[in-house]
């Protein structure tokens, strides 16, 4: 059995020292700007505590992967590029790439540096993947969420390089780095700027009938009666009207969180190389738990005892909790 | 001198309708290129592909290019398959939606659609030194951003084409939720996204309408419209500008987009006929001015 490396959430150097702490075998972050997914306020690293970061981590015998996973528009190109240039100087692991202009540059100007294929690029199939691997060189893939094991299985016999799958947090469907919704209600863009639902423009407005309606910009995005605990109002996960559905329902997806711990060892043995964790715009004290939580069951799997999952269950979203894709394709 | 396309049918016509509309589109359309192609699902592409060798000779009889578009997603092994297959195309251009694509076109000339994220002038120059010879960019690229990569598609020699009429496409997914609403999964969906022939309007708990589901791919409810900046748009140096099918009169559409580029009607006569064309439509232009893309502005940049 190989043993897959554990890649942990980081968006701040405490998360950071935490994860490590905790075991993680690898961290991801990104820089305090558009260059990563996560580019939310009070997120993120400084140049100064991401040199720090790698210091701290790379002591400890982990490895910092620096996300440069967005797309830059024409014109900003500088700013992905002084990130890429940064993260060689700090002497990160790898970067986590999406945009091919990216890849390309990594791959002609840093050819030492490994690459890593971001869920956002939407690599879905074993000919997309290996685009990447014969053009730019990637020595690794984050797949989409939508797979299922025997999928991923088979996925690993047609690409040359190595897989990292998603075992914990947000459970999505919608193919990532292709989405403009957050861009059309608000003007900022999830592939360009890195924001998804900016909470600048989010509104919690109690209604007469003592419902509470979420918003976003212009639009409600859900209404949550009394005795509803109230979502965020990310777009994909809100309730909405049509004509064969007159009740509000969830036109999307679930607001459920993505838990693959009962699969780990399934994947493990599908060929799996990395587990990644998510949760950059989580607390320490989540990250903390989560990863010990997650160390623990794979190096249980690894010496084969049975892992013990039951404190994962009280992280997941409103308790509620899917093996998503992974275990079926029924819901597609 | 910009010219005009007709971009792929995104929703599931039936094939009679489609082979209408691209006869009339043969015969009258003021347009150069015509894509054709299944580009959301892989279940709808049988209905259609074996009219697309007759409907593409129509087209060309009539002086239009044809460019065979492809899916935007790629998974299954049958698209997959469709994809090695697309870009086998012998003798005829083809227009490439998802990186899949890629793999099997890089070293062939081949086009880039607008569901590929090709948002910058590295990207477009890598994707060019792999033998693309034309871009469509991404419809929520705003102004400052097209117009570099305008310029860089001239050094280049490339087309660059830019949306300017038609429901965005907003986000695709693994998941269908045409067949969702409808208490249903993609594999036993019915084709129930034919009843929704531009798309079925989602709307907020408020009652307003804000997305229209299309199958996988979410667009938006408000209808792209730049013909308020088509002069803009040429001066940047666009080549080509995209008219995303929709069931009103494409013909006539075409005709008011062609009559703004040659300087023959006005802006707002222009809009005003758009509007009699679509008097339900709600118009948008946020993205092209880098606001939230469905708000809709007619002030002058």
């Amino acid at each position: 059995m190989n043993r897959p490396e554990l890649v942990c959430p980081a968006g701040t150097p405490a998360a950071l020292r935490d994860a490590v702490d905790a075991g993680a075998d690898a961290v991801y972050c990104g820089f305090q700007n558009a260059t990563n997914a996560r580019n939310f306020p009070g997120l993120n690293f400084t140049p100064d505590e991401l040199a720090r970061s790698v210091d701290y981590a790379h002591k400890r015998g982990a490895k910092v992967l620096l996300a440069v996973n967005t797309f830059p528009p024409a014109g900003k190109v500088d700013l992905w590029r002084d990130a890429v240039n940064m993260g060689d100087r700090f002497d990160v692991d790898a970067y986590i790439v999406a945009d091919i202009g990216v890849a390309e540059y990594v791959a002609t100007r840093l050819p030492h540096r490994r690459l890593h294929l971001s869920v956002q690029a939407a690599a879905s199939s074993p000919e997309a993947i290996r685009y990447y691997v014969r053009e730019f060189g990637v020595k690794r893939v984050v797949l989409p969420r939508i797979l299922t094991v025997s999928e991923i299985k088979q996925m690993g016999e047609e690409i040359p390089c190595e897989m990292e799958t998603f075992i914990f947090g947000n459970h999505g469907l919608m193919v990532e780095g292709r989405c403009s919704l957050t861009n059309y209600v608000t003007g900022l863009s999830t592939n360009l700027d890195g924001v998804c639902s900016p909470a600048a423009q989010v509104r919690y407005e109690p209604q007469p009938d003592g419902s509470l309606a979420t918003r976003l910009g212009d639009y409600a995005i859900d209404c949550f009666s009394k005795t509803d605990k109230a979502g965020y109002p990310t777009i994909c996960k809100g309730r909405y009207r049509a004509d064969c559905r007159p009740d509000p329902y969830y036109a999307f997806e679930e607001p459920i969180s993505l838990n693959l711990s009962p699969l780990l060892a399934d994947l493990i043995k599908a060929g799996v190389h990395a587990f990644k964790i998510e949760g950059r715009q989580r607390s320490r004290a989540y990250v903390r738990s989560v990863v010990s939580a997650f160390r623990k069951s794979v190096d249980a799997i690894l010496a084969g005892r049975e892992p013990h999952l039951a404190e994962l269950i009280a992280l997941t979203e409103g308790g509620k909790q899917t093996e998503g894709a992974a275990k079926s394709k029924t819901w597609r | 001198m910009a010219e005009l396309t007709i971009g792929p049918i995104l929703f599931h016509w039936t094939a009679d309708r489609k082979r209408d509309f691209y006869a009339r589109i043969a015969d009258e359309a003021p347009v150069s290129t015509v894509y054709l192609g299944e580009v959301i699902c892989s279940k709808r592409s049988p209905f259609f592909d074996e009219h697309i060798p007759e409907v593409a000779e129509r087209l060309e009889r009539a002086g239009k290019k044809v460019v065979i578009s492809s899916l935007c997603e790629v998974m299954l092994k049958r698209e997959r398959e469709a994809m090695r297959e697309h870009a086998a195309i012998p003798d005829r251009e083809i227009e490439v939606n998802d990186n899949s694509g890629l793999f099997h076109a890089t070293g062939r000339p081949h086009r880039i659609g607008g569901l590929f994220n090709c948002y910058n002038e590295a990207t477009l120059d890598a994707l060019v030194t792999r033998g693309a010879t034309h871009v469509c960019l991404p419809a929520e690229l705003p102004r400052a951003s097209v117009a570099l990569m305008a310029a860089r598609g001239r050094e280049r020699g490339v087309g660059i084409e830019h949306q300017v009429f038609g429901r965005a496409s907003l986000a695709v997914s693994a998941r269908c939720y045409h067949a969702r609403a409808h208490g249903r999964v993609k594999d036993n969906c019915q084709f129930v996204c034919e009843e929704d022939e531009d798309g079925m309007t989602l709307k907020t708990v408020e009652g307003a309408p804000f997305l229209a589901v299309n199958g996988i791919q979410t667009l938006s409810y408000a209808y792209l419209n730049l013909l308020g900046d088509l002069d803009d748009l040429v001066a940047l140096g666009v080549t080509h500008l995209r008219l995303s099918p929709h069931t009103q009169d494409m013909v006539a559409t075409a005709e008011i987009f062609r009559g703004r580029l040659d300087g023959r009607i006005g802006v707002e006569e222009a809009q005003a006929k758009l509007k009699e064309l679509r008097p339900d439509a709600t118009f948008a232009n946020g993205f092209w001015r880098g606001r939230a893309g469905h708000t809709f502005t007619t002030a002058r940049i």
